[in-house]
């Protein structure tokens, strides 16, 4: 920056300046002011000016302040890997995900230990796998859950951009066991992952409107409900389980336009994000 | 070296009123906590006072943008802060220490200052820095790198005060501050609040009269949601000469006040 502001301000107007005797024209002041601001150099030749008793007054001033310095508690030694490790791990996750990353990991390990036995029946990770995000984003969004809710809710970074922090959060913990689970049933695992990403955009789209716990128990209780008393209310009509007939590989541009759409919608109404009331 | 002041610190405001509400009304669950209150505060220190109930946490709730308004108006720092577009700027020019300052029992008290400059859009750079600040201007220097579940109550309210003015707000809000702080840490914190307010707009809710006539520049008393009284201490003192309960001029006089109120309603 300081390569932009030469030439330098002329000895006789520094030491002018310095002395008060500048006279009563303050664009004059204001040229030399502005400089200054940004020129360490002329700074430094100001300071070589000011008059005694100023100098005399930064001295102590200066004394003061390396006493405080040395007398104060010292300063702690943390290493800069582990301090930008601890910074990272607060603005990206929130502090009650590990309790709900614990649950969904052991929900789809049970999943997929049905799967496993029950070969022939409906698969239930492909009727969890779409919904397992939505606890994750009611948990770290909610003003029960969450202890620090009143004072996050009403600072400059709640909003969107948080949110999103934290669903980046939630899907990086729940998209790996998910992925495991795909590759050990022999599916595609695209297949959920895809869904996946559509009801999280819902939930975040519904939840500007109604809060985001709400809209998370909405969608998430309503999926599971739905879809599964059709799966298993009838027992051996299994051939047409809706979980099936949805996620398919026919299916998956559908679910990716939806996905689109939803997260476009979602960032037209990033302003109501804002609203304290999407933490109901 | 000298220090030269920048633009932006020198910049006149473009408002008359750091808070200023007309026909304010917000809601407590169905409950409508303030009801068509009129309030004007300027740069100081206020002292919110009232009775349980009277609808201050609701008031410093709805002040710090936690709770959207019901109805009314309510422009904070100049700007409409009932619409959500304007809110950002609002939120990082505000600090707000809750009734109930919930943290993560595992952050150390610099991890809680810090996340919350963070949370307050300060630049980077800066955040260290006016986090270690923060956290010397409430006495908890030596408690630093403490986890918070390992803190004493008066411990915490400070700790909670820290992360209210790290990012050195021009509107402050404290409510109840001083639960928690022994005789001699509520003196120092009556200091740090006249400092605080000799350019800013704090405004402390509290139940303790003797705090308010301490250390403020102008009371507000609240009752049933709307407002009893506002003027400086010493209004409130001459009140209390001529009869009420209480200790002190000061208590005689909330008591007058109030019970005016009441027989009026």
């Amino acid at each position: 920056m300081t390569a932009h502001v030469a030439p330098h301000v002329a000895p006789a107007a520094l030491a002018a300046y310095a002395a008060g005797t500048l006279g009563p024209d303050p664009a004059t002041t204001w040229t030399i002011e502005v400089h200054l601001e940004r020129c360490a150099q002329c700074r430094a030749r100001l300071g070589e000016l000011a008059a005694p008793p100023l100098r005399a007054l930064l001295d102590d001033t200066r004394t003061t302040i390396l006493a405080k310095a040395r007398s104060g508690p010292r300063p702690v030694p943390r290493s800069p890997l582990q301090g930008r490790l601890r910074r990272w791990r607060l603005r990206w996750t929130g502090w009650s995900v590990l309790g709900w990353a614990a649950m969904t990991c052991s929900a789809i390990l049970a999943a997929v230990l049905l799967d496993w036995n029950y070969p022939d029946r409906p698969s239930v990770v492909l009727l969890l796998a779409p919904v397992a995000p939505l606890a994750g984003l009611a948990v770290t969004w909610s003003h029960r859950a969450n202890p620090a809710w009143e004072t996050i809710a009403g600072t400059a970074r709640a909003g969107l951009e948080l949110l999103l922090r934290r669903t980046l959060a939630v899907l990086a913990l729940v998209l790996p066991p998910l992925t495991v689970a795909g590759l050990a049933l022999g599916r595609n695992p695209a297949l959920w992952l895809l869904p996946c990403l559509t009801f999280t955009a819902a939930t975040l789209l519904l939840g500007s409107r109604i809060g985001v716990p709400l809209a998370s128990a909405l969608l998430g209780g309503g999926w599971l409900a739905a879809a599964g008393a059709v799966t298993f209310g009838h027992g051996s009509a299994s051939a047409t389980a809706p979980a099936e007939a949805l996620i398919r590989a026919e299916t998956m541009p559908a679910w990716a336009a939806a996905a689109v759409v939803l997260a476009l919608l979602t960032a037209l109404r990033a302003d109501h994000l804002r609203n304290p009331a999407t933490w109901r | 070296m000298v220090r030269a002041v920048s633009a932006d610190e020198v910049a006149p405001s473009r408002h008359a009123w750091p808070i200023e509400a007309a026909g304010l009304s917000v809601k407590a669950g169905r409950h409508l906590a303030v009801d068509g209150l009129d309030l004007r505060l300027g740069t100081g220190v206020h002292g919110l006072l009232g009775p349980n109930g009277a609808g201050k946490s609701t008031l410093m709730r709805a002040l710090a943008t936690v709770v959207r308004p019901h109805r009314g108006t309510l422009r904070l720092l100049g700007i409409d802060a009932t619409a959500g577009r304007a809110l950002r700027p609002v939120r990082a020019r505000l600090g707000y220490l809750p009734q109930q300052f919930g943290f993560y029992p595992r952050f150390t008290v610099r991890d809680a200052v810090e996340y919350m400059a963070w949370l307050r859009e300060m630049p980077s750079s800066a955040v260290p820095a006016a986090a270690q600040q923060a956290i010397d201007r409430v006495r908890l220097t030596d408690r630093a790198d403490a986890k918070l579940k390992s803190l004493s109550g008066g411990m915490l309210r400070r700790a909670g005060i820290a992360q209210a003015i790290v990012n050195e707000p021009d509107l402050l809000l404290l409510d109840e501050p001083t639960v928690g702080l022994d005789p001699e840490q509520r003196v120092e914190f009556r200091e740090l609040i006249r400092e605080l307010g000799a350019d800013s707009c704090v405004l402390v809710s509290t139940h303790l009269v003797e705090d308010v006539v301490a250390a403020c520049t102008d009371v507000v008393l609240m009752g049933d949601g709307s407002l009893v009284f506002q003027g400086v201490p010493a209004d409130l003192i001459r009140h209390g000469e001529t009869g009420g309960v209480g200790d002190s001029p000061a208590e005689r006089g909330y008591s007058v006040l109030l019970h005016r109120h009441r027989d009026a309603a």
